[in-house]
């Protein structure tokens, strides 16, 4: 059966100039059905410009979102945005606050969302009450609840101690397994990026320039040296350090091979 | 757990304190004549006043005259400041058409308007409720228009593509938002309210606190002028416990 969840999300020479400077500079790609893909980068080389204009809360200079074969214009109803600083309403229930433009005969489903994520019981408590992983977890409950088709997570994890985002980390993808969305994670954490997606998209110039599919079996280890291999490949290209093409280029016979002794 | 009980009963008498030294020294003073009664009466010479005012009713009708004034003058101008505030914190287009005027406006001090407005108004019910609702309108309006310019913009980001719009964008994210400032704003007006009943009964009135204060002047009744001055701190006092329980109830979240 067609997964009914899920968007195919095309990109196509996206322009986005802040104060006469391109963030983006004509940038294409494609983001099949139901992908998880990380978009990685240094601050500021428009990563989160990207979310932000696939969620429709900017318009672009120039070139198209196409969602499914319909232009993108205005807000992007299919899709749920999770920000880093979680933005929940700090005057209402944690259980109103995953409620927010739903109508009130879902009530329920709201409180299906939260038991996902294991915070049923902290339903009427303040979010000042909750600690940074949980209030994202709500904030991940509240984007859910609307099963969207497609989910962007501009860097969530980013301000939570390591422990709480490996957690975090595997409940989304626990998720993302069980409803099939379209996942689009904006990160600084390459090693995040690997263990969680299909694909790593690195964008530098305004423009993507590694398009690395991580083929790991999932649940993926992290102590598989396969996974260090990708981690090390993309933190260097991040960097620029890798003048001499030749790591890169051995790295997918090299991680199979790798992975073929790991599985045997 | 005893401890505690002494400990929170302490802490409950520990404000009045210092009123309660005063009031003694107040009586010792007074009764030893070091203070004549012409300057200070002592203070069991102003509860035998109260008695006798409460007791033949005037106290009373003072008391329900000011306190109708206040009110009625705090909501016209708690309500004209409050929905400017809204208009300007929310559109654009009458910030531009209103903010400049009232901003010029809220720089006349509103007591230097009485001249003006006892010869508009004459000394009836009209100008006191008009000076309350000036002096109340300015701090009511500029925390409602700070107040909800300074909501996170990230929330209403977050609302917009929750799908709140109008209406609903405004009661569950901008207002809600705005609230704090809005009381800080109510609570400052309320002081406002008290002062300028004050100044507006004392100089033109027939009747309320005020006049009750003045009318006494003419007969040297010391004791009635220091009655009314401790009737206006009780009233303050008031006005404010009340808005604190409403700070309390509305902002608990924050807590």
């Amino acid at each position: 059966m067609e997964n009914r969840n899920g968007i195919n999300i095309q990109i196509n020479k996206l322009e986005k100039v802040y104060d006469n400077r391109n963030v983006l500079n004509g940038l294409d790609v494609e983001i099949k059905k139901g992908e998880f893909v990380s978009v990685v980068g240094k601050s500021g080389c428009g990563k989160s410009t990207l979310l932000r204009l696939v969620a429709g809360l900017e318009d672009a200079e120039g070139g198209s979102i196409i969602l499914d074969g319909e232009k993108l214009e205005g807000l992007n109803k299919k899709a749920r945005i999770m920000f880093q600083d979680g933005r929940l309403l700090p005057w209402k229930r944690i259980i109103d606050n995953v409620c927010i433009g739903l109508s009130t005969e879902k009530r329920n489903k709201a409180l299906e969302a939260l038991a996902q994520v294991g915070l049923e019981e902290r339903k009427d408590d303040y979010p000042s009450k909750l600690s940074g992983g949980q209030k994202q977890r709500v904030a991940l409950a509240r984007a859910l609840v609307h099963n969207p088709d497609l989910l962007l997570l501009d860097e969530p994890l980013g301000a939570l101690d390591a422990l709480t985002r490996l957690e975090m980390q595997e409940l989304i993808e626990s998720l993302w397994r069980q409803k099939k969305f379209t996942a689009v994670l904006v990160t600084h954490d390459a090693e995040e990026a690997v263990a969680i997606s299909d694909r790593v998209l690195l964008i530098d110039q305004g423009k993507i320039s590694l398009d690395q599919t991580i083929s790991l079996p999932r649940p993926r280890k992290r102590t598989n040296p396969a996974f260090a291999l990708y981690v090390d490949d993309i933190l260097s290209q991040i960097m620029n350090r890798n003048e001499d093409k030749e790591y890169p280029v051995l790295l997918p016979e090299l991680s199979l091979s790798l992975l073929d002794s790991v599985n045997n | 757990m005893n401890k505690s009980i002494i400990k929170k009963s302490f802490q409950r008498f520990l404000p009045w304190f210092i009123p309660c030294i005063f009031l003694i020294c107040w009586q010792i003073v007074s009764s030893l004549g070091i203070i004549s009664e012409r300057i200070l009466p002592a203070p069991t010479e102003i509860i035998q006043a109260a008695i006798q005012l409460i007791s033949n009713g005037e106290l009373y009708e003072h008391m329900s005259i000011s306190l109708v004034r206040a009110f009625i003058g705090f909501v016209i101008g708690g309500v004209i400041g409050f929905v400017l505030g809204l208009l300007n914190g929310v559109f654009r287009f009458s910030e531009l058409l209103f903010d400049t005027s009232v901003q010029m406006l809220r720089n006349i001090p509103h007591l230097a308007l009485i001249p003006l407005v006892i010869l508009w108004f004459g000394i009836g019910e009209t100008s006191k409720i008009f000076l309350v609702a000036l002096g109340v309108l300015f701090p009511v309006y500029i925390n409602t228009y700070h107040g909800i310019k300074s909501v996170d913009k990230g929330l209403i980001e977050m609302g917009k593509s929750y799908g709140l719009k109008g209406y609903k964008l405004f009661f569950h994210v901008i207002l809600p938002g705005a609230l704090s400032s809005i009381l800080v704003g109510i609570r400052f007006s309320l002081g406002v309210m008290w002062l300028t009943l004050i100044v507006a009964e004392t100089i033109s009135a027939q009747s309320g606190i005020g006049y009750m204060a003045m009318n006494a002047r003419e007969f040297m009744q010391m004791d009635i002028i220091v009655l009314s001055i401790l009737i206006y701190a009780l009233f303050g006092k008031l006005s404010d416990v009340i808005a604190r329980y409403f700070e309390g109830r509305l902002l608990k979240w924050n807590a």
